[in-house]
């Protein structure tokens, strides 16, 4: 079963920063506030245990500039 | 029995729009995309939606308690016609174009993943017309329009509400300040100010 | 692993400096022969191995493949665009086909447009060409050698403007900015139809894959990479121009075609602004994918510049720097704060420093750390709706390799160019 990934729309994004705290362990921000995969990738992978969050985190984001694939 | 309608109508008329008032504020700081009060950015979005469900809620009860008093007067099509009322129509109409543009924002709130982005801005706009139709309702339409209680209540409304907005259009409202470096231990002064420059945008 | 001379250009053949020589259908016609059927050309693209030439080298067929199945699925009819928009500053190729051989691109165009059963065509192109290529459409029109319907569209004469999502944004009647994808446009493109959008040297492959067979094709290149491909050779080189060689050709022959160099070679930039800096001693590299992986780089659209000895090469990387940090089209958070910085950075290390000894300070208050301009090009590195940070973080790190010498030159207040600043 393949691992769900994190689209961001980097159009929409507008640093609003949602996603960095609900995600903290994806998410980290760079020095502009923007937020930064930890594991250096363009869509990280979400982990089955954070799946719950990764929802949150797409539903919470205040530019709808994230989405859950896979 | 009637006056205990009349008394609840009027009070959750004053307590919504003071969570109103609440939350325009709110708006305006998840906007602003800075963390308050201690609060991270993603718990003031969630207030902002909370408090705005609550004011439903509120509203709701008011409009209600209103329906049922036939003191007031007021029939259904009045929660959807504005200026058709047989009481005080005009700061009536007022209040049911706030009800009608509240339903609109909630509504379209809900449905923000299905509707897209732009379809919900340009609605969510609208928040800083509903606001002060909702003052002037309170002002216009109920009996205690004259006491000062309840225009103590508004001044304090309009100058959190009008406070907000003056920062929402300032210049600096925009440049949010970025977090740390991360890895990178201290900056040197071409990237802060070159990102200064950029207006950190 | 030699691939075999090229004996006679495929794509140009009529007499260079001529505008618009090959706008003669009878011409096209004498020199390549009747516009072929469409049947089995996918069947044939894929027996070719003909790949993109416009920068990503992505399999030709698959693109058509996907496009005709994704119309099938869907019941969208799919779109066909030619890109001819060559932001890249220093590429001429696309330019050059359009006025030597338009119905050759055209004929690649009909062709792709027969096979994925499109009935709309759109050719995208810089300024200047429209008034040509709206002749060779009306040739084509009025003798009935084919009748696709083809609507120009101008590309304003942006570095970004030629990627994939920008042109059809274009297309559409909005800005030429890239947008982001969630499916391919192959699958989804153009208000949501199917897209097949090629760059027109692909087409003019294609043009000829159709009349003269996939073994024809891979008569030059090597196999893994075959057929030829367009470079454009510029910088110190006694005669810079366009010019065809099959894929795999070591870059000294490259050279050599454009005239040799005019001065002992220090560096050649391969792949365009967000390509990799050859260093002079490696010219026999073959110009391929598989010859420039070593460097963390390809062909990209055949962009080869030149750097003779004497000049600085963090000099000239920070002018291609700062041109690319301007093109962000500003929309993508990292590259549109990070880019400026970057470029901020590499300008102030290619300004000779003599330690707390600097003419123009004002901005940095300690000397600039390739380090840290490393860390940057690597925080914008696919974060972004399009790949211009990631090519732009390509080029900054590759100047840092083989320009080292002159980065520790720099920090002890020398330049190769002599003067300070």
């Amino acid at each position: 079963m393949t691992a769900q990934r994190l689209h961001i729309d980097w159009t929409r994004c507008d640093r609003r920063g949602s996603c960095a705290e609900l995600l903290p362990e994806l998410f980290a921000e760079d020095p502009w506030g923007y937020p930064l995969a930890r594991d250096g990738s363009r869509e990280p992978a979400v982990p089955p245990e954070l799946a719950r969050h990764a929802k949150r985190a797409v539903a919470r984001c205040p530019r709808l500039a994230l989405r859950l694939t896979g | 029995m009637t006056d205990a309608l009349w008394y609840l109508g009027r009070g959750t008329g004053v307590v919504s729009l003071v969570l109103l008032s609440l939350v325009v504020v709110l708006g305006i700081a998840t906007r602003s995309g800075r963390p308050l009060a201690g609060m991270p950015r993603f718990a003031i979005g969630a207030l902002h939606r909370n408090a705005s469900l609550l004011a439903v809620l509120l509203l709701g009860i008011h409009v209600g308690t209103l329906l049922a008093d036939p003191y007031a007067q007021l029939r259904l099509v009045d929660l959807v016609v504005p200026f058709a009322g047989r009481y005080r129509p005009l700061w009536l109409g007022l209040g049911t174009v706030g009800l009608d543009v509240i339903t609109a924002l909630v509504a379209t709130s809900l449905l923000r993943h299905r509707l897209g982005q732009r379809s919900w801005r340009a609605v969510h706009w609208l928040a800083y017309l509903c606001w002060p139709v909702a003052v002037l309702h309170s002002l216009g339409t109920g009996t205690d329009a004259g006491q000062g209680w309840l225009r103590g209540v508004v001044v304090v409304c309009v100058g959190a509400v009008v406070g907000c907005a003056g920062w929402r259009i300032s210049e600096g409202f925009g440049a949010r300040p970025g977090r740390g470096a991360g890895d990178h231990s201290g900056q040197s002064t071409v990237v802060r100010q070159a990102t200064a420059r950029s207006g950190g945008r | 692993m030699t691939a075999p001379a090229l004996t006679r250009p495929r794509l140009l053949g009529g007499p260079p400096g001529t505008p618009f020589a090959g706008v003669d259908l009878a011409s096209h016609h004498g020199r390549h022969g009747p516009l072929p059927a469409a049947a089995g050309l996918v069947e044939a693209v894929r027996a070719a191995g003909l790949t993109g030439r416009g920068g990503a080298a992505f399999p030709t067929w698959r693109k058509l493949a996907t496009v005709a199945e994704a119309a099938a699925r869907t019941g969208r009819d799919p779109v066909v665009v030619a890109n001819a928009a060559e932001g890249e500053p220093a590429s001429r190729k696309d330019r050059t086909l359009l006025r030597h051989a338009p119905h050759l691109v055209l004929d690649g165009l009909r062709l792709a447009a027969s096979a994925v059963g499109a009935r709309r065509a759109y050719l995208y192109l810089p300024p200047g060409y429209a008034d040509g290529m709206r002749a060779a459409l009306a040739q084509r029109q009025g003798s009935g050698w084919d009748r696709l319907p083809v609507e120009l569209v101008g590309a304003p004469p942006r570095f970004v403007a030629g990627e994939e999502s920008a042109v059809l944004a274009r297309v559409e009647g909005r800005p030429a900015v890239p947008a982001d994808r969630l499916r391919p446009v192959a699958e989804s493109g153009l208000r949501g139809a199917p897209s097949l959008v090629q760059n027109v040297e692909t087409l003019a492959h294609l043009a000829l894959v159709a009349r003269h067979g996939s073994d024809w094709f891979r008569a030059a290149g090597t196999a893994e990479e075959p057929g030829t491909f367009l470079a454009t050779v510029s910088g110190a080189v006694a005669r810079p121009g366009v010019y065809e060689a099959g894929c795999g050709v070591p870059l000294a022959e490259l050279l050599s075609m454009a005239g040799g160099p005019a001065a002992p070679v220090q560096a050649v930039l391969v792949g365009g602004y967000h390509g990799v800096w050859l260093p002079g001693s490696r010219l026999d590299t073959p110009v391929s994918r598989a010859g420039l992986a070593p460097f963390d780089g390809a062909p990209g659209a055949g962009v080869v510049v030149v750097l003779p000895d004497g000049a600085c090469g963090l000099r000239a990387a920070a002018g291609i720097v700062s041109y690319l940090a301007e093109a962000s089209t500003g929309q993508c958070g990292p590259c549109r704060n990070g880019l400026p910085v970057i470029a901020q950075e590499f300008a102030a290390l290619a300004t000779a420093t003599r330690g707390s000894d600097r003419a123009d300070s004002g901005s940095a208050d300690r000397p600039v750390d390739p380090a840290r301009i490393d860390w940057l090009a690597r925080l914008v590195t696919g974060r972004g709706a399009c790949r211009h940070p990631d090519g732009t973080a390509r080029l900054v790190g590759s100047a840092l390799r083989a320009f080292d010498g002159e980065v520790r030159r720099h920090a002890a207040g020398a330049c190769t160019e002599g003067s300070a600043a």
